[in-house]
């Protein structure tokens, strides 16, 4: 039962965890390239920067050629270079969950993710969720109205998409539990559990 | 002919049901652009630098180090030699360059010379600021039968009274700063086409920002282009163009590039608004049944270097008992300047008085419930009938009776004690003037275009499901235009205004656009104007729905130019009102308290609230269930800390400055009360009303829990042990 580990919540990923997951989050800023090139050298690759070099990223199912710093963020690169703006920018150190994307399947901050690591993964974003079939996700949350302002609501319906996916009979006292890295400021909390339940009944 | 009103109670077709919100999944796919999304070619990032310091005088600001950045492009010192800056974080500087790591770079090289002066931000002591030198009188209330002429004596007399046949308090409460905390900051992003402006604004105020940016960039309103598309939250605090924004408006210009200037959050929180605080000692006199007699409040608070405190109208709040005296002091801060905050001066009034009168019924150990019952002949506005058949509903949903226990008698389980408390509320919400245009084309498409804005309200959804109601569509037959200061000007967005606002435009528009539709089907049918309706998507004799034709075929009758109706409304000057004033509401917490941690939870909260006639039920059932979880942030988790000996606003980041998270928020329990005679009021705004009485309500239940008061909003475990002798 270590789902229920404090601090771990039952969302697979603690805070600890997807803080200590994004090699940023030590910068949070990102200005400080320290910490990726000692990673870089850990790993005996080749030493990149602080120029911007040429990197493939694989987003939505699509390699894209990028020009990365290595002190961008992931989110940074997604947003500006791919026009991807689903993740959004509300706080620089993951605290708010608003920047959160799928990378290799678990749900980390683009906030605090340096865009270089993500070299050869596939990161998934809230836009492959909608399209003209959204995902099943995204239609729970128009159906119990989960959004006001709705800034932090693709964080939301992203962090909702990779608990189900790993708890995908999931109850409203783990739901309660298990969503709590992301924050919204209209309220929309009561909401966004009604929408999670409604995923969890209609099956998938 | 259709005429201008609603359709009476139970008849409506749209009005009343509960679509969808109309981008509610273009919101939750991350396809909706906000002005922080808005990414023109060779963009430049641009960020500003606050002042480190709480007060100083600028002596200099260089900024030609941050130019020699790689990456840098632009940088303009935002204050001038010898200018005064009041609090930290008000802004000295903005620098735009081609990334995000740039920028932050730039900003880190530009040289200040600033000479520290004096400085004081303690807005909880009047004593300190009276010594500071930092109090000034912002007013002073009292009311008295006629012929009194020695006040204080008078005063004296009350309270005896009331000591010897009833009760007499005297208690300190007070509700902390706290600020907007919008998600999505205040800025824009600046594009200029030759000499027109394009800004992409995060505003409540689309119609109303252009000239803000105009003059001071010495350009026409005319070429400037306001949009926003979607706003990531605003609670009061974006009815302005902003130096901010106007100063990246001017680098695009210098540098022919677009700029995007967003606010980081520290500076964000220090310098684009909070809500005043407000603090209260107050004596109060209630005969044995709690029927209050006589109130005697001093109060205080800061909303920054100007001082204003929170007004004295709202003390006490809704009740105004027939003595009374109120007396206000402004305390001047070295901190950021307030801005309207979703119901400006309630929730705090209500937080430092409601909690009063709760600790009569306290004090005479009776049901707070029936010490808020006898006060309601008291209330300001005329709605005692309306809260008297509100608290029943609430105590009947929360199960009141049952639950209810005197102040601090309640059984202890493992430590931890439960408790009951209300509170009620009022607002104006009155409708904002509106222009729109309503197109119907040869094709039977509608469209309703508007220079107003969605705040997360659903203002698109209820422009819809009006227009929608008025033609006889369905609401996905409506194009809804708003968001761009090209648009028939809407009111801004503040008050709870915008949805009485743009429904009173859009029927009277799309009511226009349907009599010239009308007058084109008329006589195909043989029959005057006056005897067709819209209805189910036909346009159809009255009496005889089986003599019709398709919207289809009656828009095909146009040839080939649209209608184009205008629908306008002007406060207090347009006939046949669609829309009202005054809400009233009631709601009551259920806690549970831990008194060994002192961590309050919130078990259940109910909110039965008014807002005349309810065009969706499914988004006023959200807006009030996201009103009370941010009151429920107010009462035990959010606070501005200010630090008295640096100055330093500490916890402006999102990770320190506290806020509920979805686990925190218990049962919310949401009653739209529509009788006919709310129903018949029209349309009433909801957005203010139901954030208000969280706070008082909520301290009334932890100090029923307890049986003790804490004072202070929020009750943060540190402030509940206190309270408890435990600190
Ligand atoms: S919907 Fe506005 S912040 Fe969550």
């Amino acid at each position: 039962m270590k789902d229920h580990d404090q601090g771990r919540g039952r969302s697979g990923f603690s805070r600890r965890e997807f803080l200590k997951g994004s090699s940023a989050a030590a910068a949070a800023t990102a200005l400080s390239v320290g910490p990726a090139v000692a990673r870089a050298e850990e790993k005996g690759t080749k030493l990149v920067g602080p120029g911007a070099t040429s990197l493939t990223l694989n987003v939505n199912g699509k390699d894209h050629q990028v020009q990365v710093e290595p002190r961008m963020t992931l989110l940074e690169v997604l947003r500006y270079q791919l026009k991807l703006t689903g993740a959004k920018p509300v706080a620089t150190d993951g605290s708010c969950g608003a920047a959160t994307v799928i990378v290799d399947g678990k749900p980390i901050s683009a906030a605090t993710t340096l865009a270089l690591d993500c070299k050869g993964k596939k990161i998934q974003t809230v836009e492959s969720l909608g399209g003209p079939e959204p995902d099943q996700v995204v239609k729970a949350f128009a159906k119990a109205d989960a959004q006001q302002c709705g800034f932090c609501t693709p964080g939301f319906v992203v962090a909702v998409r990779a608990f189900l996916d790993k708890h995908p009979n999931a109850t409203k006292e783990e739901i309660r539990q298990g969503l709590n890295g992301n924050l919204c400021r209209c309220g929309t909390y009561y909401d966004v559990i009604e929408a999670a339940l409604e995923c969890v009944k209609g099956g998938s | 002919m259709a005429n201008i009103d609603w359709p009476k109670q139970g008849t409506a077709s749209v009005l009343g049901t509960s679509p969808d919100r109309l981008d509610a999944i273009a919101k939750a796919s991350g396809a909706a652009k906000y002005t922080y999304d808005i990414v023109p070619d060779k963009m430049l990032l641009a960020r500003v630098l606050g002042c480190p310091l709480a007060h100083c005088k600028v002596k200099s600001i260089d900024v030609a180090p941050a130019l020699k950045v790689p990456g840098v492009v632009a940088a303009e010192p935002m204050k001038n030699a010898g200018d005064e800056v009041l609090w930290e974080g008000d802004i000295l500087a903005i620098v735009a360059g081609e990334t995000e790591g740039a920028v932050a770079e730039g900003l880190k090289a530009i040289k200040l010379d600033l000479e520290p002066l004096e400085f004081y931000v303690d807005d909880a002591n009047l004593e300190a600021a009276e010594k500071a030198d930092r109090t000034r009188p912002a007013g002073r209330n009292v009311r008295t039968p006629d012929d009194v002429d020695d006040e204080d004596e008078y005063f004296e007399k009350l309270f005896k009274e009331c000591e010897r046949d009833g009760v007499v308090i005297e208690a300190e409460y007070g509700v902390n700063v706290i600020t907007h905390m919008c998600l999505e900051p205040h800025g824009s992003t600046c594009v200029w086409e030759g000499d027109k402006l394009i800004v992409y604004h995060s505003t409540q105020n689309v119609s109303g920002t252009a000239p803000q940016f105009a003059s001071p960039l010495g350009v026409a309103a005319s070429d400037v282009t306001v949009i926003c598309d979607y706003i990531g939250g605003g609670f009061g605090s974006k009815f302005q163009a902003d130096e901010w924004s106007v100063a990246a408006a001017r680098l695009a210009k210098s540098t022919g590039r677009p700029v995007k200037l967003m606010l980081d959050r520290a500076t964000e929180l220090k310098t684009a608004g909070n809500r005043p605080s407000g603090f209260i000692k107050v004596k109060v006199g209630a005969d044995k049944n709690g029927v209050v007699k006589v109130w005697d409040s001093h109060h205080w608070g800061t909303n920054g270097p100007a001082g204003a405190p929170v007004s004295q109208a709202v003390i006490p709040y809704v009740f105004d008992p027939p003595n009374r005296r109120r007396v206000v002091t402004s305390i001047s801060t070295n901190t950021g300047p307030a801005r309207a905050w979703r119901a400006p001066n309630h929730p705090q009034g209500c937080a430092m008085s409601q909690t009063a009168y709760d600790d009569i019924a306290r004090a005479l150990g009776i049901d707070s419930y029936d010490v808020f019952l006898r006060n309601l002949p008291s209330v300001t506005n005329d709605k005692a009938e309306v809260y008297a058949d509100q608290m029943k509903i609430a105590a009947k949903l929360m199960d009141w009776k049952a639950k209810w226990h005197p102040h601090g008698k309640g059984p202890e389980r493992d430590g931890v004690v439960s408790g009951l408390g209300m509170a009620i509320h009022t607002w104006g919400g009155a409708a904002h003037n509106s222009s729109c245009t309503i197109k119907v084309h040869p094709d039977g498409g509608v469209e309703a275009i508007l220079g107003s804005q969605d705040l997360g309200t659903g203002t698109r959804t209820v422009i819809a499901m009006v227009v929608a109601e008025t033609l006889g569509l369905p609401v996905d037959a409506v194009k809804v235009s708003i968001g761009s200061s090209k648009y028939p000007a809407s009111g801004p967005s503040g008050g709870s205004t915008t949805v009485g606002g743009v429904s009173e435009s859009t029927r009277r528009g799309a009511t226009a656009a349907l009599n010239m539709l009308l007058a084109k089907v008329a006589p195909k049918l043989g029959v005057d104007a006056d005897q067709l309706q819209a209805k189910n998507g036909r346009i159809e004799v009255i009496g005889n729905p089986s003599k019709s034709v398709s919207w289809k075929e009656a828009c095909s009758l146009l040839g080939m130019n649209p209608i184009e109706a205008q629908g306008n409304f002007q406060r207090g000057q347009s006939e046949n009102s669609l829309s009202s004033s005054g809400a009233a509401g009631v709601q009551m917490a259920e806690v549970e308290v831990d008194r060994e941690t002192g961590v309050v939870r919130i078990k259940k909260f109910v909110a039965v609230q008014d807002m005349g006639l309810i065009i969706n039920r499914k988004l006023a059932t959200s807006q009030i269930h996201g009103s009370v979880i941010m009151g429920i942030a107010y009462a035990l988790f959010e606070e501005r800390i200010m630090d008295n000996k640096t100055g330093k606003f500490l916890n402006a980041e999102l990770s320190d400055y506290k806020l509920p998270r979805l686990g925190d928020v218990g049962e919310v329990v949401v009653e739209l009360y529509e009788p006919e005679s709310e129903y018949n009021r029209g349309v009433v705004g909801l957005g203010e009303p139901p954030v208000i009485a969280p706070g008082a309500a909520i301290s009334n239940a932890v100090c029923n829990a307890l049986g003790v008061r804490v004072p202070v909003l929020p009750l943060t475990p540190a402030r509940v042990l206190a309270a408890l002798g435990k600190g």
